[in-house]
C-alpha cells in the first residue's frame, strides 16, 4: 500500500470508516506459521473460533486455509485443534 | 443592556461555563481552581444547566473522561490549576494530538515543588509544547469573554485544537471586579451548536480514534498538528470579528498600550500587564516614551505581530513567570529572542523572570525595569541579559 502525505489522511490519528484492518498487512510479523494437514482436519472450526486475529479462512462450514497476511503465527490454531493438524513451520 | 456585576476570575469563568452551558463537564477541583468546579457544580444541580458534570476522582480521569465525550461529539470543558495540570499530562497530550475541541480555563499556580498554591505561570508554560492554544487573561472581563471566544475557537473546522484559557492564580482568580457578561442567549447565539464531523457513538458511521500510530504515520500526524496550530493565526481572527459584531468588543493577538512612540517596553503576560500599564501612565507623565506590549496568545504564537508592534523600540524587557533552566531565560524570552533575531534593526533584548510562587510584582519593582531599560537604550548595552526580579540575595 502507498504510504499517503499528511495532507491525505484524517486528523488526529482517525480512521475515519469501519474494516480498514483487511487493509493494513500485519503477516509479515509472524515467526512461525500455521500449515494445515488437510486429510487429518475434521472442519470443527475450534481453530477458527480461537484465532484472535480472524485469519481462519472458512467456506460453507470447512475450514479452507490461512490468511496469512493477517495471521500472526501465535499457534493457539494448532494448540487448539483436537486432532493436532496443525504445524507451526519456520518462517 | 448588559449591567455589571461584581464577579471573581473564577466566577467569571463559571458564568461563562454557565452560559455555554456544554454538554459534558468533567472536573477534578483544586486551588485555585476550586471555585470554577464548585460554581459549576451548583449551576448543574440548581438545574440551571443541562450539563453532564462527571465528578471523577483525580485530573488524569478529567481530562480523560473528556476526550471520550469530545470523541463523541460533545461539547465538552474542564478546569484545573498546577499539579492538576501536571496529573492530566498524559491525556493533556492525546486530546491535543487527537484534534479535540476541549475548552480548559487554566487558573495559573505555581508546579511543586516546594509545594505552593500562588500564582506563577510554571504549569502552562510547561504545557506550551502540548499541542494546546494557550490564551493569557489579564482581568475577569477578558477570563470571561476569553472563555467564550476558546469554544469558537477550538471549534472551528479548521482549527480543531483544545483552548487553554489561562488567569493568574488568586491574583485574578479570586479577585473580585466588575464584569459585563452578556444576555445568556446573546452567548448561546454566539457559541452556536456544535457538531461533530465523525462521533465514536455514530453505529452507522463507525470510526476508529486513537489508534497505535507507529513509525509509518506519526510524523504525518504531528506535521497536521504543526500546521493546524500555524493556520490558527490566520483562523482565529475571523473569530475576533465575529465576537466584535456579536458584542462589540474587539480582541487580537496581542495588546500594545502606548506602543505607538515608545523607546523602551515591557512584553508581559497576565495580570502583571496590569500593573504594568500603571508605571507607564507614570512614566509617560514624566515625558518618557515608554510602551507596554502584552501578548494575549502564546499558542499559536503571534510572531509577526510582536515583531512588528517593536519595530523602532531601543530595549525591551522580557517579563517571565516562570524559569525554563536553560540558563537562557524563561519561556516568553526564548520565544521572543527568537522572534527577533530575524530582524535587522531589532531592540536590545533583556529578561526579568518574576513573582514566581505568588511573590508579589508591584508597581515599584516594574519602574525599576524601566529605569534599566533607559540605562540599557542609553549605554546600548546589555549588562545582564538574565534577571531575577523580586528575589532576595541578588546583587
Ligand atoms: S497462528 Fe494464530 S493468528 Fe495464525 S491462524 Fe493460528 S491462531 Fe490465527
Ligand atoms: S481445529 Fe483442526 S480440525 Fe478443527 S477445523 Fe481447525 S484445523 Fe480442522
Amino acid at each position: 500500500m502507498k504510504k499517503k502525505g499528511w495532507k491525505e489522511i484524517p486528523i488526529g490519528g482517525l480512521i475515519d470508516k469501519g474494516g480498514t484492518a483487511a487493509e493494513y498487512k500485519t503477516g509479515d510479523w509472524r515467526t512461525f506459521r500455521p500449515v494445515r494437514d488437510e486429510k487429518k482436519c475434521i472442519h470443527c472450526l475450534l481453530c477458527w473460533m480461537y484465532c484472535p486475529d480472524s485469519s481462519i479462512l472458512v467456506k460453507d462450514k470447512k475450514m479452507t486455509g490461512f490468511d496469512y497476511e493477517h495471521c500472526k503465527g501465535c499457534g493457539i490454531c494448532a494448540s487448539i485443534c483436537p486432532v493436532k493438524c496443525i504445524k507451526m513451520d519456520k518462517e | 443592556m448588559n449591567k455589571v456585576v461584581a464577579l471573581t476570575g473564577d466566577q467569571a469563568a463559571a458564568e461563562a461555563m454557565r452560559q455555554i452551558e456544554p454538554d459534558v463537564v468533567a472536573a477534578y477541583p483544586i486551588t485555585p481552581q476550586t471555585e470554577i468546579v464548585m460554581n459549576f457544580a451548583q449551576y448543574v444541580a440548581d438545574g440551571r444547566v443541562q450539563t453532564e458534570m462527571i465528578p471523577v476522582e483525580s485530573e488524569h480521569s478529567a481530562m480523560s473522561a473528556c476526550v471520550g465525550a469530545a470523541a463523541s461529539g460533545a461539547r465538552t470543558m474542564t478546569a484545573t490549576s498546577a499539579n492538576g495540570l501536571a496529573l492530566m499530562w498524559e491525556i493533556v497530550y492525546i486530546a491535543a494530538s487527537t484534534r479535540l475541541p476541549i475548552v480548559m480555563p487554566v487558573v495559573n499556580r505555581a508546579l511543586s515543588g516546594p509545594i505552593n498554591i500562588h500564582c506563577d505561570h510554571s504549569d502552562t508554560m510547561g504545557a506550551r509544547d502540548s499541542g494546546w492554544l494557550q490564551v493569557y487573561c489579564e482581568n475577569n472581563q477578558e477570563v470571561y469573554e476569553n472563555v467564550i471566544m476558546a469554544v469558537k475557537i477550538a471549534e472551528h473546522k479548521d482549527i480543531l485544537l483544545p483552548v487553554m484559557v489561562c488567569q493568574d492564580g488568586f491574583i485574578t482568580s479570586h479577585a473580585v471586579e466588575g464584569v459585563k457578561p452578556y444576555e445568556d442567549k446573546r452567548v448561546k447565539d454566539f457559541v452556536g451548536e456544535y457538531r461533530i464531523q465523525h462521533s465514536l457513538l455514530d453505529v452507522d458511521r463507525p470510526v476508529t480514534y486513537g489508534p497505535l500510530d507507529l513509525q509509518d504515520y506519526y510524523f504525518e500526524h504531528k506535521r497536521q498538528q504543526a500546521e493546524a496550530v500555524k493556520n490558527s493565526l490566520k483562523v482565529i481572527p475571523h473569530i475576533f470579528a465575529e465576537f466584535k459584531k456579536h458584542f462589540g468588543v474587539e480582541y487580537d493577538f496581542i495588546e500594545t498600550y502606548k506602543m505607538d512612540d515608545a523607546d523602551i517596553a515591557i512584553i508581559a503576560l497576565s495580570s502583571t500587564a496590569g500593573t504594568a500599564k500603571v508605571v507607564v501612565d507614570e512614566l509617560r507623565a514624566e515625558g518618557k516614551k515608554a510602551g507596554l506590549l502584552r501578548p494575549r496568545f502564546f499558542r499559536p504564537f503571534p510572531k509577526e505581530m510582536l515583531v512588528q508592534a517593536l519595530k523602532g523600540l531601543k530595549a525591551v524587557a522580557i517579563m517571565d513567570r516562570s524559569e525554563s533552566f536553560s540558563g537562557r531565560g524563561g519561556p516568553l524570552f526564548a520565544e521572543m529572542r527568537s522572534a527577533l533575531l530575524d530582524e535587522a534593526d531589532r531592540p536590545l533584548t533583556v529578561n526579568y523572570i518574576y513573582g514566581l510562587g505568588g511573590r508579589d510584582i508591584d508597581t515599584k519593582q516594574i519602574k525599576s525595569v524601566y529605569t534599566d531599560l533607559e540605562k540599557i537604550a542609553a549605554e546600548n548595552k546589555v549588562k545582564h541579559l538574565i534577571n531575577y526580579l523580586g528575589v532576595r540575595g541578588e546583587k
